[in-house]
């Protein structure tokens, strides 16, 4: 189990205690990450202003874990879709891995077509397993009632995960949540989109997005929300203030990213998980867990 | 929805837009409404909808879909797309439509902004030596600043 390890533009930079605690449960777990120090924006960001420029972006990314002959485990899940999407048009359609290898060229690069595309939970559930999972769970999360957050590209578009899970009815975050020894709980409009993606055109519609599906989190009585993608935890975590603020409500609902929530019950320790990174504090939730650790 | 003007109306606008790679299908668009009610973006914000927007392109409303915010709003989460009864790649055709709008210079600033981040530093973030430092403290390796193979790929496909 080797992968190139995508980071992309936030994690390093803004959610350092997603690759933290990814790298930590990943290690723990037998999945080996190579760093690849070449690695660029995926591209996503450019598709709304060039989809050319992006596609090209991608096919960079997926041409340099290629030549490692390694495939990609993202942690993003806008990174893992502008990935695959573009690994899935140059698979399907040889004019355009014409046209795009003619650009790689003349920076000295080439794509052959072979690059696979992974999300960490996906390397998780598929290739380390939940039976693994359980035997290395060090610590009773005692049924913890965890709010799982799908968000919307680590499941679509469909047709490029080769329909491994349905987007209408998904379950895998659930099973490893569980298999951690927490307890996903059902939530009204568990699959709706935390609008983080509509941030940088109109913020108060993005905000009323995330806060909708905040209400829900809180309805239901979960405890803490999983997440596995840097802009669905700028939304939930990093703007629940504001959001508490603007539309005059309370939640405290602290958003944990999906190794964390894993790592706890592996016994790592706060800091090893960047627990005190996360914005909504996590100090009282993990008390009750690992106490003062 | 904008006052529809037949004066107004570019004929060619449909057939323009079918020919960016994703809005192939939008003429098999019936107007179900079936991406409309499960938009969770219209839940919050009716000004979005995104059958009224494939309507209006096969009307020709060039310049009220293009120079217009609605296009932006989409939050690109593919549900429209994975449930439309037609095929129609929904979610592709807003971001056609979005580069069409880019190239006539009407992309909101922000997007646009973030572009260029991408296209000087290879990324949307620069990693400068504070964040090296943080990165480090939490034992973390070292990432460069900037990707230069990036920005000269982009470069030269200008």
């Amino acid at each position: 189990m080797k992968y190139a390890l995508f980071l992309g533009c936030t994690i390093p930079a803004r959610s350092r205690n997603y690759e933290l605690s990814a790298r930590a449960v990943a290690h723990r777990l037998g999945v080996e990450f190579v760093d690849i120090f070449d690695f660029s924006c995926c591209g996503f960001p450019l598709k709304s202003s060039d989809m050319k420029q992006a596609g090209l972006l991608a096919a960079r990314n997926l041409a340099l874990a290629e030549s490692e002959g390694l495939a990609i485990c993202t942690l993003c899940s806008a990174c893992t879709s502008m990935l695959a999407e573009e690994a899935h048009h140059l698979e399907q359609d040889r004019g355009l891995l014409d046209g795009v290898n003619a650009e790689l060229n003349k920076v000295g690069l080439a794509y052959k077509g072979h690059a696979k595309v992974k999300h960490f939970a996906r390397v998780l559930l598929e290739d380390v397993g939940v039976d693994r999972i359980r035997a290395e769970v060090k610590v009773d999360l005692k049924g913890l009632p965890v709010a799982t957050h799908y968000g919307c590209h680590y499941l679509k578009p469909s047709e490029i995960y080769e329909g491994v899970e349905d987007p209408e009815d998904p379950s895998s975050l659930e099973e490893l949540v569980n298999a951690a020894g927490a307890r996903s709980v059902e939530y009204q409009h568990k699959k709706d989109c935390c609008g983080g993606a509509v941030l940088v055109a109109d913020e108060e519609t993005a905000l009323g997005m995330a806060k909708r599906k905040l209400d829900h989190v809180k309805e239901a009585g979960a405890r803490a929300m999983n997440v596995v993608c840097p802009f669905c935890s700028v939304m939930y975590d990093d703007n629940q203030k504001s959001i508490e603020s603007q539309f005059e409500t309370d939640y405290q609902i602290p958003v944990l990213y999906l190794p964390q929530i894993l790592g706890l019950a592996m016994g790592f320790d706060r800091k090893e998980l960047g627990l005190n990174m996360n914005v909504v504090k996590t100090k009282s939730l993990t008390k009750e867990i690992i106490g003062e650790k | 929805m904008p006052e529809f003007k037949l004066e107004k109306v570019s004929s060619g606008f449909a057939s323009m837009v079918v020919q960016e790679p994703g809005a192939e299908g939008i003429r098999s668009c019936y107007a179900c409404g079936t991406c409309t009610a499960g938009c969770p973006v219209r839940r919050v914000n009716a000004a979005y909808n995104p059958r009224k927007l494939i309507r209006m392109v096969l009307l020709g409303m060039q310049d009220e879909v293009l120079q217009g915010k609605e296009i932006w709003l989409c939050s690109s989460c593919y549900t429209c797309q994975e449930r439309c009864p037609q095929g129609i790649r929904i979610t592709e055709t807003i971001i056609a439509l979005r580069n069409l709008a880019a190239r006539e210079g009407y992309a909101p600033s922000g997007v646009s902004m973030q572009a260029k981040l991408i296209k000087d530093q290879g990324r949307l973030y620069a990693l400068d030596e504070f964040d090296d430092k943080k990165r480090k403290k939490a034992g973390l390796p070292s990432l460069p600043s900037e990707v230069a193979g990036a920005t000269k790929l982009l470069d030269e496909k200008e």
